[in-house]
């Protein structure tokens, strides 16, 4: 018995010391700092900016499909040069392939259904094929996209010098981004920096030669497109948002043949971007406005026309972008462009930004109600309780002790919601002793010896406290799973902190017990 | 020092009183919802800005409203706060479109800063919800409160028998529901940690009725003469105690969190407030007097009214 007990102290000591390790670590520099170095605050209680962004995966889907006709349309030269590949609805990946020769369809056949387009399910119609691309594939190209999203927003917030940011899928993981900046409260720069798609095109203007083919309505516009691979955009030279134009859909150059960019200023000295191309690149677009002297091409930038220029001669693989742009404006394009253009543009959903000084007001005030309440309570159980108020007092201390350790190794996050769990966790610790206490005072008010007291009031107390415990578990693992955010961390500390007190009220509990009757003479009473 | 010794209240003699003050306060929570302030939701859930600004002196409410309307922003809301920096404000935006929900912080500053004559504000917070997110975390609260009672339905099935989960689950549904009501009747916008708290109060309820369960339970094996009434009402004597000690002591943390948790957490320690006590309540005046209602109408059907507790639980 006394070995027995022995072995169980020393068990206690050296959870004890794990999770002082947890929390501390190897203790190096100031209290605060190792401290803080161990488990992280969030940015409710030290200040920052959280968002959450959503990536609208769709329109990489569509520049995918986009990129694949042109590359279908250009295998198909050498087999079949009538053959036309066409998207019948821009924003589904469905590609029609017509007028294929009968005597050429086996060869047309053959080329589709190699690896080159696995990606698709082919079907045969009518005087040709269609290709739609396979749902396992528009999946992988979503989680690419988000990956590729997540990669370059963390290029631009790296620029920005923020140290630790957090860049990561949220949510169900399927088209959300969560991005945390401590200590960066304004919002706005964040906004210009993370959410510019920064895709950069060069596109043909169609439409009559010899003069900027632009218009005045959306409706004449699209009149004018009508039957062409077009897409109608608006914009104009200088920042003038006021036209219309149609462009062909698909870009002579685009995103990834951009190699650099940097800011720099026109002739007039004005604020500009200038670029430079791939080599490859470079040599296409040397072809291209070799070939199309006169013609007119538009510079547009996320969807919106940002230049138009005729060809006056051949280019080869640099130019310069002029939209009447601020200093810090070319800046930030030139940054943008740098680091990458998004595959897909982003919209927010969720902004908070919260001041230094207002996190630490509410850490202040969360550790206060905390250290209040524990306090309060610890007073409470040791005049109703006495001596058995002790173990109580202990088994709390303990379990605060295991519940932080357990955030230091985890690297749990301590926001304010996560306070309000360890608050819960003290009410539920106080529970389980209570009802243990009550149990055994019930005992004793029965006639049953300490020793004989305690034990009962422990197995008969055990069976609701497992039984309330596990509820509980199931709801903060529910929360855990279905919850974001602030409901997440609340269910973690939650977990932890019931965890913790089965382990300090039901056998710490027990040992103090233990080690108290066995210093007892017999028949002496028990302090509770 | 004791509170409570042989406690001998007939619980079960109160039902109607207890289900008179239940409905009442159920009914005029759901009227509240229905045709009063409806469940006023919090940006978190509808979607919108709130940008809160300090002042070194108190701001003008009036001027601000003033510096809003000048700038074009119409719908904002301005609500003073007794701040935990000095003085504060919460000018709220509702939102129609992810896209703009992200400009309000800046409109706003801009706003102070043109027209307001006091210029050393301080943005503290900005809060932006797009209506997506709120639609979406709408739903996922909603999922979340469902799947954690199906949860803890099944496992007290399995621990228990059924009737006790279901009465379980019909007293915490009733807790819930006087909450929100009361957040509804005091018009108190519902945030997602609102949402945690209810959750939270959730599982502090089905404690507390698990507690009286499981006492029921034990009881039933050794008064096997009396009726199921004396036992539920022994049981519930016997938890007393505890009950009003672990209540009184949550309590206590809740209220120091009220007291002292800053403007931040005022939503949630409310709902932590009202939520213990109508826990507590509910577990003696509504869970276990279910019990005894169910088995009295099985008797009364004529059917097999063995008490539902037979199942003999080893751990």
């Amino acid at each position: 018995m006394q070995t027995n007990l022995r072995g169980k102290v020393v068990a206690i000591i050296a959870v004890l010391l794990v999770f002082l390790y947890g929390i501390f670590g190897i203790p190096h520099g100031s209290l605060k700092q190792t401290l803080t170095d161990r488990i992280h605050l969030g940015l409710d209680l030290r200040g920052g900016t959280h968002l959450v962004l959503q990536v609208h995966t769709d329109e990489a889907i569509a520049a995918q499909s986009d990129s694949d006709q042109q590359r279908l349309q250009l295998s198909l030269k050498d087999i079949a040069p009538a053959a036309t590949v066409t998207k019948p609805d821009a924003k589904q990946p469905v590609l029609v392939v017509n007028n294929v020769p009968a005597d050429k369809s086996k060869a047309v056949d053959d080329l589709i259904t190699g690896n080159t387009y696995g990606d698709y399910d082919v079907s045969s119609q009518q005087g040709g094929f269609k290709l739609a691309m396979k749902q396992s594939a528009i999946k992988a190209l979503r989680e690419r996209t988000l990956d590729t999203s997540i990669e370059t927003i963390r290029g631009r917030v790296d620029s920005l010098g923020v140290s630790e940011p957090v860049i990561q899928k949220y949510g169900l993981g399927e088209d959300q981004i969560l991005v945390e900046l401590p200590g960066v409260s304004d919002i706005d720069q964040v906004r210009r920096i993370v959410q510019s798609t920064a895709r950069l095109e060069i596109h043909e203007v169609l439409g009559t030669q010899g003069q900027a083919p632009s218009y005045n309505t959306k409706e004449e516009a699209d009149a004018a497109a009508i039957g062409q691979d077009a897409v109608v955009l608006q914009g104009g030279n200088n920042g003038d948002d006021t036209k219309w134009w149609v462009l062909r859909r698909i870009p002579i150059v685009q995103g990834p043949d951009f190699r650099d960019a940097r800011p720099s200023k026109d002739e007039a000295g004005r604020d500009d971007v200038s670029f430079n191309l791939t080599t490859a690149a470079g040599d296409r677009f040397y072809d291209y406005t070799s070939a199309n002297i006169g013609k007119y091409m538009a510079i547009v930038l996320d969807n919106k026309v940002k230049e138009v220029a005729s060809i006056n001669g051949s280019i080869r693989d640099n130019g310069q972008i002029s939209g009447g742009f601020t200093r810090q404006a070319a800046n930030d394009l030139s940054l943008m462009l740098r680091t990458g253009s998004l595959p897909a543009s982003i919209t927010y959903l969720e902004a908070h930004s919260v001041g230094p000084s207002l996190g630490a007001s509410s850490i202040r005030q969360g550790v206060i109600a905390a250290v209040v309440g524990m306090l309060a309570v610890m007073v409470f159980m040791l005049v109703y309780y006495r001596g058995a108020g002790i173990n109580a007092d202990l088994a709390l201390v303990l379990n605060l002790v295991i519940l932080l350790g357990f955030m230091g190794f985890f690297h749990a996050t301590l926001t304010l919601p996560g306070i309000a769990g360890v608050i819960l966790t003290i009410g539920m610790g106080v529970d389980s002793n209570v009802l243990i206490f009550e149990r055994i005072r019930e005992e004793m008010r029965a006639g049953k010896n300490a020793a004989a007291s305690v034990g009962n009031g422990f197995n008969h107390a055990w069976v609701t406290i497992l039984d309330t415990h596990v509820t509980t578990l199931v709801s903060a693992f529910i929360l855990f799973f279905v919850g974001t955010g602030p409901v997440k961390g609340f269910a973690i500390t939650l977990a932890f902190g019931l965890l913790a007190n089965l382990f300090t009220a039901v056998f710490v509990s027990r040992v103090i017990f233990d080690g108290v009757l066995s210093r007892k003479q017999r028949g002496e009473a028990l302090s509770i | 020092m004791e509170l409570f010794q042989n406690t001998n209240i007939d619980w079960l003699g109160k039902k109607w009183y207890f289900l008179g003050f239940s409905l009442i306060f159920s009914i005029a929570g759901v009227f509240s919802m229905l045709f009063w302030h409806g469940v006023p939701k919090g940006i978190d859930f509808k979607g919108g800005t709130q940008v809160r600004v300090s002042f070194p002196s108190a701001p003008n409410e009036d001027h601000m409203r003033r510096a809003m309307d000048a700038a074009g922003i119409h719908d904002a809301s301005i609500q003073r706060l007794n701040g935990d920096n000095g003085y504060e404000a919460v000018v709220t935006l509702p939102q129609t479109t992810d896209q703009a929900a992200i400009g309000a912080r800046t409109a706003v500053e801009q706003a102070l800063q043109n027209d307001y004559h006091d210029s050393t504000f301080k943005v503290q917070d900005a809060y932006t919800v797009g209506p997506t997110a709120g639609a979406q975390l709408t739903r996922q609260a909603g999922w979340a409160i469902l799947w954690s009672l199906i949860g803890m339905l099944v496992y007290l099935w399995f621990r228990f028998e059924f009737i006790y989960g279901a009465a379980a689950v019909i007293a915490v549904f009733h807790d819930t529901l006087i909450t929100i009501g009361f957040f509804s009747l005091l018009n108190t916008e519902i945030t997602l940690t609102v949402v945690a708290a209810i959750l939270t109060l959730v599982g502090y309820s089905m404690n507390d009725t698990i507690v009286v369960f499981d006492r029921i339970r034990e009881n039933l094996q050794t008064m096997r003469r009396s009726t199921l009434s004396e036992v539920v009402n022994k049981s519930i004597n016997q938890t007393l105690s505890r009950t009003i000690l672990t209540s009184g002591l949550t309590f206590l943390t809740v209220l120091s969190l009220f007291l002292f948790g800053g403007e931040v957490l005022h939503g949630f320690s409310l709902a932590l407030v009202i939520g213990i006590l109508i826990g507590t309540y509910s577990s003696i005046a509504v869970a276990a007097p279910m019990l005894v209602a169910w088995t009295d109408w099985r008797a009364s059907e004529g059917k097999r009214t063995a008490l539902p507790a037979a199942k003999r639980v080893a751990v």
